[in-house]
């Protein structure tokens, strides 16, 4: 496989970035969007993440790549199993699920090879099944056809795909992190789908001459030396890594003041998100930039620096209201907060 | 147009100059757009390319129709069978690697093919999940996109646009200019400029002079810099500098920046706006004027010279090509046919189900073979093995069939009075209500467009879009006063009716209007023939049997908006004050059904 651009690397975009790795430490963050301009590094981001993430364990044999300490309920391979299961450790699986998949890539489908050698029913799992306890990558998401989308909308929310078809009835866990990318001007997302995401960011071209400069520069020593780019930022990539690793460590014991819980309240109140899933988002967010400013709580300032990636695709579209929902939750923000 | 015309000449340097550097680093540039007819110029523009590549490199033809399975592989149905296992098939992108993929008839050229060609240039390499496997190979290529399209709208999918290094516009040449100002580099050059081409040192300043040209003439993507970079880099190796000249860069800047560009420099801007905010009283002003304000800047440091190269190379009445550009960018046009072309594969899949393949439905071999693939030990068992058999046996429960939904779709086309002195009132209304249902339109995937006439003419404000995005931005944009060109603005209509009838799309036209006409088709004063061309206009739309709706949104109903509506075959609504939220609920109460499903 090619080798992807370093994360450490990337100039600019902090925003993208920080969302990026809030979904890493913490997985049921619901997934990051990505939205913005052609050339703005969108798919480079994604595909350097991949590389980035601490590797993990895995029950050995399982299509699932079940965790050996809690394999899946519906796993069928890991339930029919008693004992003691081996495990090794395997990389994060980052998928890509290309623009023109077929369905049954997807979900999974007959395996026609042993089905024609063999005589065999045997299904052979998808890209959901390798997705698991992973990232499932859409470029061009706002693009993917209909049919997709249902089915992804379905397995996202149940955590589990159920495949019925051609005498197959199989069901396996399916959790993932779902990462979509697009430029809004060629065709808008579907609400339904936007809902899902529990990040959204909008990524533009830097106007500072300085910072496209820098990009250009080591986009175009990258592409003539992948190999010496890449281990010239081998130290910050492994930093980073680190980083992620304790931060996933420190996650659960991060704890929110209630001071800054009754703030974000009051913040999405001001803003008007529908239910709840704003308001959670948030701080869950707000918790995994603590995690990764190794924080013991998450304050004012750990709220700010995700509210807007967290609330900006929530808020009730006016399409005759002229100005941005980012400048609503500014505004929000600074009466919120002071 | 002839062969004196001296621009020709260096439009035609400026484009086997292209050739000659795709041909020496093809994976690196990506390519190149080429605009022109089918003809003698486009065959020696080929042909040089051609002579360029290194020998054997593969040149392979994809039609703007291809299908995924031709262009990224799949399963090879008659090796699997015959060899009882899954044999894949290698598609056009990995065939390709290291040579040129050539797609015709680009203009016409779906998303989905442009986005998965569009990954295997950013990647380098062809990963697919099709037909139960997974396919992925190296393919470094690059590819020429063969743009016959006419209209300004009419361009390749800006996915596949933005990746090519070159956009080269041959259209106005012809076989006389083609007089070569120099011959082709050997290939034995060329391959001493490939060796080269690693070592190629490029100094700082270069970049930054390159990523100000950009910035400057409002180039936003990463990139075109990039590109341009490469450019240089690969234009130095070609003329032996070890370290890229001036000139390199400046010929990267004519060749990559300036096609791309989407404003003049800043130094301009303000007369830019000025003349905008001016259009409603007054005639705009010849566009040619600007490109020449920006000459006169002083040029002395490298950023100038490299700006002023790319400057240089934009052609002449460029205000008016910069905002079509910048249009079609924002639509992210894709090739329009396809949808309208097959007419037995309409709307969207919804699987296989059993039935018979009879006549109008299509039969889905792979979902057959799937189904009688379990039986097939089963089948054979007690049969005569010495009896001649096919490799698989199907039998009539096997066949699957394929279904589609097929919704129709609507586009609903905005005609919008723009005129006179209730045009802010009114404009601002028939913006409201395009806003309104687009909102609308987006889950239910219809399209809006908008036409505005006033002073002399009609404008397309709006093409057919979904996006609310765009929408905003172009209605923001949308100006007002003047006369009242009723027959243009319904002619406009028609027009833009049957382009989309054409797509497969059903058409609704709103004409927002008084029905007073005072400017003719030619753009002159003259209320009875105004009032006559429109009527006859109005006729012609009737014929089309376009569904019409006419808003009279004068202060009383007027009784010419209500024989226009006559001539029109339109529903008449007389609606005084017509408000955004009135005219977006007529329109719906008057708009077609969501569609079935079909088999």
């Amino acid at each position: 496989m090619a080798r992807p651009f370093p994360f450490t690397a990337i100039v600019g975009q902090d925003e993208m970035k920080r969302a990026l790795l809030v979904a890493a430490v913490d997985p049921t963050i619901g997934g990051v969007l990505i939205f913005g301009d052609r050339g703005t590094g969108k798919s480079t981001a994604v595909r350097a993440l991949a590389r980035l993430l601490p590797p993990m364990k895995a029950v050995e044999g399982c299509p699932y790549h079940c965790d050996p300490a809690r394999p899946a309920q519906v796993c069928p391979v890991c339930q029919g199993h008693s004992g003691k299961m081996k495990s090794h450790v395997i990389p994060v699986p980052v998928v890509d699920l290309p623009l023109g998949a077929t369905e049954d890539r997807v979900v999974g489908a007959l395996d026609i090879e042993r089905a024609l050698a063999h005589g065999e029913k045997a299904f052979e799992p998808g890209l959901l099944a390798r997705a698991h306890r992973g990232f499932l990558y859409i470029d061009e998401v706002n693009l993917l056809e209909d049919h997709l989308v249902d089915l992804l909308l379905d397995v996202a929310a149940s955590g589990e795909n159920v495949v019925e078809r051609e005498g197959l009835s199989v069901r396996h866990p399916a959790r993932f992190v779902l990462v979509g990318s697009g430029n809004p001007e060629e065709g808008e997302l579907r609400p339904q789908l936007l809902d899902r995401f529990g990040l959204s960011v909008d990524v533009r071209t830097p106007t500072d001459i300085a910072m496209r400069v820098e990009a250009v520069k080591r986009r175009d020593a990258f592409d003539r030396d992948p190999d010496a780019f890449s281990e010239a930022f081998a130290a910050d990539e492994e930093r980073l890594r680190r980083k992620i690793t304790a931060a996933k460590k420190l996650l659960p014991t991060v704890d929110v003041a209630d001071d800054t819980r009754r703030r974000v309240a009051e913040l999405c109140v001001a803003l008007g998100t529908d239910g709840l899933r704003g308001e959670l988002t948030l701080l869950r967010a707000a918790r995994s930039v603590a995690a990764l400013d190794k924080a013991q709580t998450a304050t004012m300032a750990h709220v700010k620096a995700i509210a807007m990636p967290a609330l900006r695709h929530r808020l009730r579209r006016n399409p005759l209201d002229e100005v941005g929902s980012g400048v609503r939750i500014e505004r929000a923000l600074a009466e919120v907060f002071g | 147009m002839t062969g004196d015309d001296p621009r020709a000449g260096l439009i035609w340097k400026d484009a086997l100059m292209a050739a000659d550097l795709i041909a020496l680093d093809p994976a690196g540039l990506a390519g190149a757009v080429i605009r022109a007819g089918a003809g003698p110029v486009r065959d020696a523009w080929m042909a040089r390319l051609k002579a360029g590549l290194p020998a054997g490199a593969p040149i392979l033809r994809a039609p703007c129709d291809v299908d995924d399975a031709a262009l990224l592989g799949g399963l090879d149905l008659a090796a699997s069978l015959s060899g009882g296992r899954t044999v894949a098939q290698r598609g056009l992108l990995a065939r390709c690697d290291g040579g040129v993929l050539v797609v015709t008839m680009a203009e016409r050229l779906a998303q989905t093919p442009a986005a998965h060609i569009a990954a295997v240039l950013d990647q380098g390499e062809v990963v697919a999940e099709r037909d139960g496997m997974t396919l992925r190979g190296p393919a470094r290529l690059a590819v020429l996109a063969l743009d016959e399209g006419l209209a300004d709208d009419d361009r390749p999918p800006a996915a596949l646009l933005e990746r090519l290094a070159f956009h080269v516009d041959l259209r106005e040449l012809s076989h006389r200019d083609l007089a070569s100002p120099d011959a082709a580099p050997a290939r034995a050059d060329m391959a001493a400029a490939r060796l080269r081409l690693p070592a190629v040192t490029v100094p700082d300043d270069m970049v930054e002079a390159l990523c100000a040209a950009c910035a400057a003439l409002g180039v936003g993507s990463a990139r075109a810099p990039l590109l341009a970079l490469k450019v240089a880099r690969a234009a130095a190796a070609l003329a032996g500098h070890a370290s890229v000249r001036h000139e390199d860069a400046a010929l990267a800047a004519r060749l990559v920046i300036a096609p791309r560009a989407l404003h003049l420099p800043a130094d301009s801007a303000p007369e830019e706006q000025e003349a905008e905010q001016q259009q409603a009283d007054t005639p705009p002003q010849p566009p040619e004027q600007q490109p020449d304000e920006a000459d006169q800047g002083e040029v002395k440091a490298l950023d100038d010279t490299v700006l002023e190269a790319a400057l240089a190379a934009l052609p002449p009445g460029l205000l008016a090509r910069l905002q079509a550009t910048a249009q079609r960018l924002r639509a992210g046009q894709t090739g329009k046919v396809g949808e309208s072309q097959s007419t037995v594969k309409r709307g969207r899949p919804i699987g296989a189900r059993k039935g018979d393949p009879r006549s109008g439905v299509r039969l889905d071999l792979l979902h057959t073979l799937r189904a009688a693939a379990p039986w097939q030990r089963l089948r054979k068992r007690g049969l005569d093995p010495a009896q001649a058999r096919p490799p698989v046996e199907i039998r009539r429960e096997d066949f699957r069939i394929k279904r589609f939904r097929d919704r129709k779709q609507t586009t609903t086309i905005f005609v919008v009075d723009a005129s006179g002195s209730t045009a802010l009132e009114r404009l601002g209304e028939a913006k409201g209500a395009v806003e309104l249902l687009l909102a609308d339109c987006y889950v239910r995937r219809d399209e809006v467009a908008l036409i505005a006439f006033r002073g002399t003419g009609a404008d397309i404000l709006l093409p057919p879009t979904r996006s609310l995005h765009r929408a905003k931005k172009e209605l923001a944009m949308m100006p007002g006063g003047g006369g009242t060109p009723l027959a243009a603005g319904i002619m406009a209509a028609g027009l833009m009716a049957d382009e989309v009838r054409r797509k497969g799309r059903t058409p609704t036209l709103v004409v927002i209007t008084d029905g007073r006409a005072n400017v003719t088709r030619e753009g002159v004063g003259g209320r009875a023939q105004a009032q006559d061309e429109a009527m006859s206009a109005a006729r012609a739309i009737k014929a089309q049997g376009h569904r019409t709706l006419l808003v009279d949104n004068s202060a009383r109903p007027e009784p010419r908006a209500g024989k226009l509506a006559d001539d029109l075959g339109a529903l008449y609504l007389p609606l005084p004050r017509a408000s955004s939220d009135m005219i977006s609920k007529a329109v719906r109460a008057s708009g077609p059904q969501p569609g079935s499903v079909r088999r």
